[in-house]
């Protein structure tokens, strides 16, 4: 019982991106995952990537409204982990024996389709912003990623203020919106 | 009201920053203009796509500094491998190419030190002339010899040098003479020669490369080539059912091998959507072989088989066949490209079903 309140208490920290229990859940398991990758043909930085892409799905199965796991985090980080391993060997045409296998693991198919979806509107987001052009990157990603209000937006940035500052982002996100939607809508409708 | 005021009402009514009074009023709007209520929809799917991708690059940078942090205090492994681990890790990445070089190191040096006993004997007018004689004769026959040789080529005209680094199996989807095969089979190779059961060679070469589906198209270039008569089998779009008999036609050596088997997984090695699990026994050159079921319709490309168990086979899906097909399509070259629509083989004994495929089964070469 204590464990599985420790596990319900992590993954809780880890859907409020906690530093502590990132940092907790990093540590119990990236050896797994390096050992698994470097036995099987991988380099430590193969290793990193391919924990570092699990941890995000993990992260946003936490985050998704219906979150249940049914299984160890262990079980499940080293589930994705050899899966996505195994793909990424089969890109590469280094695909030549069977990973090996000891530790129990679940399917994880769907939630992969999942996760890559979700990937790829994300990749359609990050395009969109880098294609703006300054200063419309920096002043999105000043206002929405980094959540700045627009007073201190005005003084970095050297407006007026912020009522002019507020224009010139309204601007750019309508540059942004439009940019985002043509490739969004393209990349889902077909 | 502008564009730039309207958006800005509306991402304040979505933040729920509005007063009643003005919430009330906009929400009227909203029911009576469907243009604003669209931007809604709108502007609310975006807003969460920009939190999202927020709050993921944070997450992303967050993992980024935990693995920096952890591997600086060593509590997980370390980037860089040291001492033994290093060692280990080397030995397993090189440990082929390692045994190739020193196999290389040997002949050489076996070879250097014959050559040099062969060509430095000690000096002898007796045996000095007598060699020269001999290399006269030798000259001769091998004057006669290479005009043999010619003879040869010139029947053969196509013969490659060297031997195939790798080969496999393929066979006709279209028979104009466009085969297909596993990426794996004609990878990395400088030219193809495909030959047929009859063992007539052709030169062929890749029209279509996926190396992630493991698929090849390649397509007969060669003026020897006759366009054969319509293909008798079809290629499956559906899936198999499991437990299904199915049987294949491949090279594993120079002359065509049928081997049978069942059916096993709809899925390939550890749920692979892309494969399915064959219970087979083949061997290598058996890769890019077709897989049929029993109506002698093509359900599968052969392409690997698993280390660790004998009889064990993996097909890519006969989907993907028709997927890659349909993208080589897209060019125009190729728009003409035709699959058989119709099996002609279906209630025909195996045997029988056998002799009409056998001819649209090739044997790869890669050189």
């Amino acid at each position: 019982v204590k464990q599985e309140t420790n596990e319900t208490a992590l993954l809780k920290g880890l859907a409020r991106s906690e530093k502590k229990a990132i940092e907790t859940i990093y540590k119990e398991n990236y050896n797994m995952v390096h050992s698994l990758v470097l036995n099987n043909n991988g380099t430590p930085d193969d290793a990193k990537d391919v924990f570092q892409e699990a941890m995000i799905v993990l992260y946003e199965k936490t985050r998704s409204g219906n979150f249940e796991l049914n299984c160890l985090i262990k079980t499940y980080l080293y589930s994705i982990c050899r899966r996505l391993w195994l793909k990424r060997l089969q890109q590469l045409n280094r695909y030549s024996n069977q990973v090996e296998s000891l530790e129990e693991t679940v399917p994880v198919e769907e939630e992969l389709e999942k996760h890559e979806r979700i990937d790829s509107d994300f990749v359609v987001m990050e395009k969109s912003i880098n294609s703006l052009g300054e200063p419309c990157k920096s002043l999105i990603e000043a206002y929405y990623l980094k959540k700045q209000n627009m007073q201190d937006i005005a003084d970095n940035f050297g407006y007026t203020n912020a009522d002019n500052a507020k224009t010139q982002k309204y601007k750019c996100m309508m540059r942004l919106k439009k940019l985002f939607f043509s490739q969004y809508k393209n990349g889902n409708g077909s | 009201m502008s564009d730039i005021q309207m958006i800005e009402a509306v991402e304040k009514y979505i933040l729920g920053e509005m007063n009643p009074d003005e919430r009330l009023y906009f929400e009227q709007l909203r029911k009576t203009n469907p243009e604003v209520d669209q931007l809604v929809v709108e502007h609310t799917l975006f807003l969460q796509q920009i939190n999202r991708f927020g709050e993921w690059k944070n997450f992303k940078s967050t993992l980024h500094e935990t693995h920096t942090d952890l591997s600086e205090k060593n509590q997980i492994n370390s980037d860089k491998l040291q001492g033994k681990a290093k060692v280990v890790y080397l030995w397993n990445r090189y440990k082929r190419v390692a045994s190739i070089a020193a196999i290389i190191a040997g002949v050489t040096t076996l070879s250097v030190v014959a050559i040099t006993n062969l060509l430095l004997p000690k000096a002898d007018n007796d045996q000095v002339t007598q060699i020269k004689r001999e290399f006269r004769d030798l000259k001769k026959d091998n004057q006669s010899f290479s005009k043999k040789l010619s003879d040869v080529e010139k029947s053969i005209p196509k013969i490659q040098p060297g031997t195939p680094i790798t080969g496999g199996t393929g066979f006709m989807i279209d028979a104009k003479g466009y085969l297909i095969t596993n990426a794996h089979v004609v990878k990395n190779g400088k030219s193809i020669l495909v030959e047929d059961n009859k063992g007539e060679q052709f030169v062929a070469e890749i029209v279509k490369l996926d190396a992630a589906k493991d698929i090849a198209i390649l397509k007969i270039n060669d003026k020897d080539f006759k366009p054969l008569n319509a293909i008798p089998y079809t290629i499956k779009k559906s899936s198999t059912d499991v437990a299904e008999p199915i049987f294949t036609l491949g090279f594993p050596r120079n002359d065509i091998v049928y081997s049978e088997g069942y059916l096993s997984a709809k899925t390939g090695f550890n749920g692979d959507t892309l494969s399915c699990q064959l219970g087979i026994a083949v061997n290598p050159g058996n890769s890019g072989g077709p897989v049929f079921n029993k109506k002698g319709e093509v359900i599968g490309i052969l392409s690997t088989k698993e280390k660790q168990a004998e009889g064990v086979a993996f097909a890519i899906q006969s989907k993907y066949i028709h997927l890659a097909i349909d993208e080589l399509k897209k060019d125009t070259a190729y728009r003409n490209l035709k699959t058989s629509s119709y099996s002609s083989i279906g209630n025909l004994e195996r045997a029988e079903q056998f002799k009409r495929i056998q001819d649209y089964v090739y044997l790869i070469k890669n050189y």
